[in-house]
């Protein structure tokens, strides 16, 4: 097995739990909601960027705390409902649930990878849809159907700006 | 349970977590029938531990009852009461709104149009709170139930459904201080409001002061409330105290009268017609009279005198018969009898009803009985109230005519 593989299978063995301080944990997240509802007003095209979703998967991906994760997740979705039409709560869950799969999986391998940063962000993309079709049509009933060629696609594109988004990031990390 | 719940901490607060965000989407969503998910989720998990509660305490009651003390007379009974139910809906539809109609038609239109439509419900809990008015019956949404659909018994309305969960509904009662229908009396057809009072009785409002209601009154849906059908029973009346400007009326409702079990909820209403009132002078069984002694006449009897037409018609009559006339008889520019002939007091007003056994007895066709040749055979008897001359022909049979028309009926029938 190569350097890369190794790094990726011992990821949890180092235990390597990033730290930031806490204006980053509360301007980041508040930054990337204020993002996505305001610059799609005039560029359209930014609003299939999911940028809180990305934020969530980046903290609780490197926090590799599921506690840490959920809560995270819980604060940025119920935020993102404030400003939403729909019920508080309904991203609130969602995140919420991303955000402690990630932490799971931040616990388990190496995501400083680029690549598994890239899977990762993809799936939890996708996972992240889903869940919201699936909450709006048992909770509120809402009968829309799911786009799922539509959401690979973005899911790649979030994967990629997410990808570009995780490494800027990390330089807002505290230094070991 | 604390090193379990340490153990697995971040399963457990990921699951209140979510627990949190999903009670406070509850609070916030309504279902389709506005009522918020969190009152659904609630009485659906709850009802179905009503229910099989009170099957267990059914079943428990029902097994005693069933196999140790009356196994086979409850169960008669039950059937019995269920076929009473349905005869009394039947017989109320068919004397309601299908006076007029042809019985075999009324009842394929019951069959066809209002059984279909209603859905029978178990009563399984009642509503929290001391002075609740409120059930759960054991008919959802899943069975078609809608909110605001009428509940009714056999004997008259119940309530409505105020909530409808998917295996439950919440009916308000009639009594509930919170309900109200549009009523009409049956006997004058005045329109008033039914409340409840919180307690075993309700009332109706907006009725006037100068309306006549009486204690017995009889009160039924109205239909103006788009609640209930019309012609539905509601209540009888039970006390009327005159109010300014409107009287206070009080009535116990009928629906609840036996208690409250099973119920049926009304899927879509069916207007019937109120039923009239009996009139206060409806005719009563009159015995026939006694037969005659010996010795005795038989008298026909004499039927009371209505309205001054009916008097004045029975005069004109009592000429034609003294002067031998039928009226209706002869051609035009015949002689019509005299309707100044003087008729004795007692025979004014007394209706004289031939006998066909006289008519027959006479012998002489074409010549009425009671003229003065058709009487061979007379016997006057004078009797008390009763002024009437007593012919009897030889094979017996009784005839009674006016005494003095009798004596001056000159003129031959026309």
């Amino acid at each position: 097995m190569n350097e890369s593989g190794d790094r990726i299978l011992v990821g949890n063995q180092r235990e390597q739990v990033s730290r930031f301080r806490a204006r980053v944990l509360l301007f980041v997240p508040l930054a990337a909601i204020l993002f996505q509802v305001y610059l799609p007003r005039p560029f359209p095209f930014l609003g299939y960027l999911e940028l809180p979703l990305l934020v969530t998967i980046y903290f609780a991906l490197m926090r590799r705390s599921q506690i840490g994760g959920l809560f995270v997740g819980a604060l940025i979705g119920l935020a993102q409902d404030s400003l939403s039409t729909k019920p508080v709560g309904m991203f609130g869950i969602v995140k919420t649930l991303v955000g402690y799969f990630a932490a799971s999986v931040g616990l388990r391998i190496d995501v400083e990878h680029p690549f598994i940063r890239l899977v990762l962000t993809f799936f939890f993309y996708f996972f992240h849809q889903v869940l919201y079709w699936v909450l709006s049509r048992g909770l509120l009933g809402e009968q829309i159907a799911f786009e799922i060629r539509q959401t690979l696609v973005l899911g790649l594109l979030n994967a990629i700006v997410g990808v570009a988004v995780f490494h800027f990031l990390d330089k807002l990390r505290e230094p070991a | 349970m604390e090193t379990l719940l340490h153990r697995h901490r971040d399963k457990t607060v990921l699951v209140l977590v979510i627990f949190a965000q999903l009670v406070l989407i509850a609070v916030q969503v309504r279902n389709d029938q506005d009522v918020r998910m969190i009152r659904v989720w609630s009485v659906t998990a709850i009802t179905p531990l009503a229910r099989v509660l009170e099957t267990l305490r059914g079943g428990g009651v029902g097994f005693f009852r069933n196999y140790i003390r009356v196994q086979d007379a409850r169960e008669e009974n039950r059937r019995l009461q269920a076929e009473l139910d349905r005869l009394k809906m039947e017989n109320r539809f068919l004397k309601t709104e299908l006076s007029t109609a042809d019985r075999a038609k009324a009842l394929v239109a019951f069959q066809q149009r209002y059984q279909p439509k209603s859905v029978a419900a178990r009563v399984i809990a009642t509503g929290a709170g001391a002075n609740s008015k409120v059930v759960f019956v054991d008919r959802g949404s899943g069975s078609g139930v809608e909110k605001g659909m009428p509940v009714v018994t056999p004997d008259g309305i119940v309530g409505k459904v105020i909530a409808a969960y998917p295996t439950a509904s919440e009916v308000m009662l009639v009594t509930d201080p919170e309900f109200a229908a549009g009523v009409v009396s049956q006997k004058n057809h005045i329109a008033g409001t039914l409340k409840g009072e919180g307690g075993a009785n309700c009332k109706v409002e907006y009725v006037a002061s100068e309306e006549k209601i009486e204690v017995g009154d009889w009160f039924y849906t109205s239909g103006d409330d788009r609640v209930f059908p019309r012609g539905f029973p509601v209540g009888v009346v039970r006390s009327v105290r005159s109010a300014s400007p409107y009287k206070e009326i009080l009535v116990e409702p009928k629906g609840l009268e036996h208690g409250l079990e099973a119920v049926l909820i009304m899927l879509e209403g069916l207007h019937q017609v109120i039923p009239e009132a009996s009139p206060p002078n409806a005719p009563v069984y009159l015995a026939p009279p006694p037969p005659p002694g010996p010795g005795e006449q038989a008298v026909q009897p004499s039927g009371p005198a209505g309205t001054d037409a009916d008097r004045l018609r029975q005069r004109y009559q009592q000429l034609g018969d003294a002067q031998g006339h039928k009226f209706g008889e002869g051609l035009p520019g015949s002689k019509p009898p005299d309707f100044n002939l003087k008729l004795p007091a007692g025979a004014a007003g007394q209706t004289p009803k031939p006998t066909q056994g006289a008519e027959g007895a006479s012998g002489q066709a074409g010549e009425p009985a009671n003229s003065p040749a058709a009487a061979p055979q007379k016997k006057t008897t004078p009797r008390t109230g009763d002024e009437h001359a007593v012919d009897k022909p030889a094979n017996g049979a009784a005839r009674s005519r006016p005494l003095a028309g009798s004596q001056s009926a000159p003129s031959p029938p026309q």
